[in-house]
């Protein structure tokens, strides 16, 4: 069992990022029914947003890798 | 309508199920033909992972099928035939060792029945034998002569290849790779330089997008304002979608100087993602492919740090509008995260791919746990049930992930390039 605590650690990470952009998309859909003309410029923030967010628990389950 | 479609997918769903069918009897067949032999320790490291050996069964080992396909390799392997690949390997004592990888006599699961010049084929993979006793020149190998074995390094598992060959056990070396070590990689006796199947893809691709672009861009030299044809008016809207969506609004006034490089990145990275989609074509996993990914973002790193404005760089190395304490911390951050960005762009890329390629595997591989890897026919039929909705529901959602991730990659080279060039208002 060589490990597994990297594994918990990488699974609290994406525990936050699921959060993170679970929020965002919720977020988005909320100003999309408010504004659905700005549905393109509300779009692709969301995808910028949720890819920041992505980045963060990347970089943790890379260092769980490392661990 | 709606029964048109359904009777559509009906079909698709049935090639399917035929396809794994077709595939796991020639499996099945496999195992018979190499009944009988006595070497097990290989046994559970195969593609199929399914041999017989007299009494002994091996297990399928599900992890580490995914882990060879996603690999790169130094055969181009369509499931039915092996495309052998030219080999440029140069190692300190031998120089220059250059031939086809056919010269190996590629078999089943990739593993080569000949040594060549110090260096054999295992799953695919050349590795060396670096033992300067071992004769050079084409040597025939005996049967199954690649011994697995897992040895404990440092506290970790590591995997360890040798060749039995006339009774003596010769250790193999993989290839260098320029990680330092940290992806368990390392400096070996030998470089590989090679045009891999990775490589052979991107050159595809390459030419693709070169042809295609070519036509296109013809047909708008001739007439712009004539009404698009053929594969350009597939292009077009997406080109135009970036252009408006991304180019535009992150880079100011002067996207148009800017606009060739995301495209290029753009069709490059959705090319190559929807290649390695193809069943049955090699699935090659250049996206997913660290080195590769590596690449473009050093790419992005330079054309944004280059292009730097002083507003940049003042932001960069002491942050306006703060107290004075702060400043020294923020420029600490701020150049970490000068090559954090990069970074973040060259994991999510390929940690979104790779894992695309081997959830895919994974339940195709279901398939092969349901039948105890071809002993068991009737467990194939749940295995079906289970593998062949959960692998088109993947599939589906993998086109969907080949666009957002080279949209991703775009939006977030733009945002960062226009970070850069932002001047002050």
């Amino acid at each position: 069992m060589t490990g597994s605590i990297a594994a918990i650690g990488a699974a609290i990470a994406v525990i936050g990022a699921g959060i993170g952009i679970g929020w965002i998309g919720g977020k988005a859909m909320e100003s999309i029914a408010r504004q659905p003309e700005a549905v393109n410029d509300i779009r692709s923030n969301m995808i910028l947003m949720a890819a920041l967010v992505e980045g963060a628990a990347l970089i943790a389950i890379l260092l769980s890798f490392f661990a | 309508m709606y029964m048109n479609r359904i009777f559509r997918l009906s079909k698709i769903v049935f090639l399917a199920v035929i396809l794994l069918g077709i595939n796991s009897h020639r499996l099945l067949a496999q195992d018979h033909e190499e009944g009988g032999h006595d070497d097990h320790t290989e046994a559970h490291h195969g593609e199929a992972g399914a041999h017989e050996d007299g009494e002994h069964v091996a297990e399928f080992d599900p992890a580490n099928t995914a882990f060879h396909h996603i690999s790169d390799q130094n055969v181009y392997s369509l499931g039915f035939a092996d495309i052998p690949l030219p080999c440029f390997f140069y190692s300190k004592s031998d120089g220059w060792n250059v031939f086809m990888s056919s010269k190996f006599g590629i078999g089943h699961h990739g593993n080569g029945h000949y040594a060549v010049d110090g260096y054999v084929l295992v799953e695919s993979i050349a590795r060396r034998i670096n033992d300067e006793s071992f004769p050079k020149g084409k040597i025939e190998l005996g049967e199954h002569p690649y011994v697995f074995e897992y040895v404990t390094v440092d506290g970790k598992e590591k995997e360890k290849v040798s060749l039995s060959y006339e009774g003596k056990l010769y250790p193999l070396e993989n290839k260098s790779t320029l990680d330092g070590g940290l992806m368990g990689g390392g400096l070996t006796s030998f470089y590989d330089f090679s045009p891999t199947k990775n490589v052979v893809s991107l050159l595809l691709m390459v030419l693709l997008l070169f042809f295609v672009f070519r036509k296109i861009a013809r047909r708008y030299n001739e007439d712009a304002y004539r009404a698009p044809k053929g594969i350009q008016s597939f292009m077009e809207p997406i080109f135009i979608f970036i252009q408006d969506e991304v180019a535009k609004p992150f880079l100011g006034h002067r996207w148009q100087k800017f606009l060739p490089f995301l495209m290029c990145l753009f069709f490059l990275i959705l090319a190559l993602n929807l290649y390695g989609q193809i069943p049955f074509f090699g699935n090659a996993n250049v996206t997913g492919n660290l080195t590769f990914t590596m690449a473009l973002a050093l790419v992005t790193f330079f054309v944004v740090n280059l292009n730097g404005k002083k507003d940049y760089w003042m932001h960069v190395l002491w942050m306006p509008g703060v107290p004075v304490f702060v400043k020294p911390i923020l420029t600490v951050v701020e150049i970490l995260g000068l090559f954090i960005k990069p970074l973040t762009l060259m994991l999510r890329l390929a940690a979104n791919l790779t894992a695309g390629h081997m959830i895919i595997v994974i339940f195709v591989s279901l398939l092969f746990i349901f039948n105890d890897a071809g002993q068991n026919m009737i467990g194939s039929v749940p295995g079906l049930a289970l593998s062949v909705p959960l692998t088109m529901f993947m599939m589906a959602l993998e086109l969907l992930v080949a666009l957002v991730q080279a949209f991703v990659f775009t939006i977030l080279t733009a945002s960062y390039i226009g970070a850069a060039i932002e001047e002050h208002h």
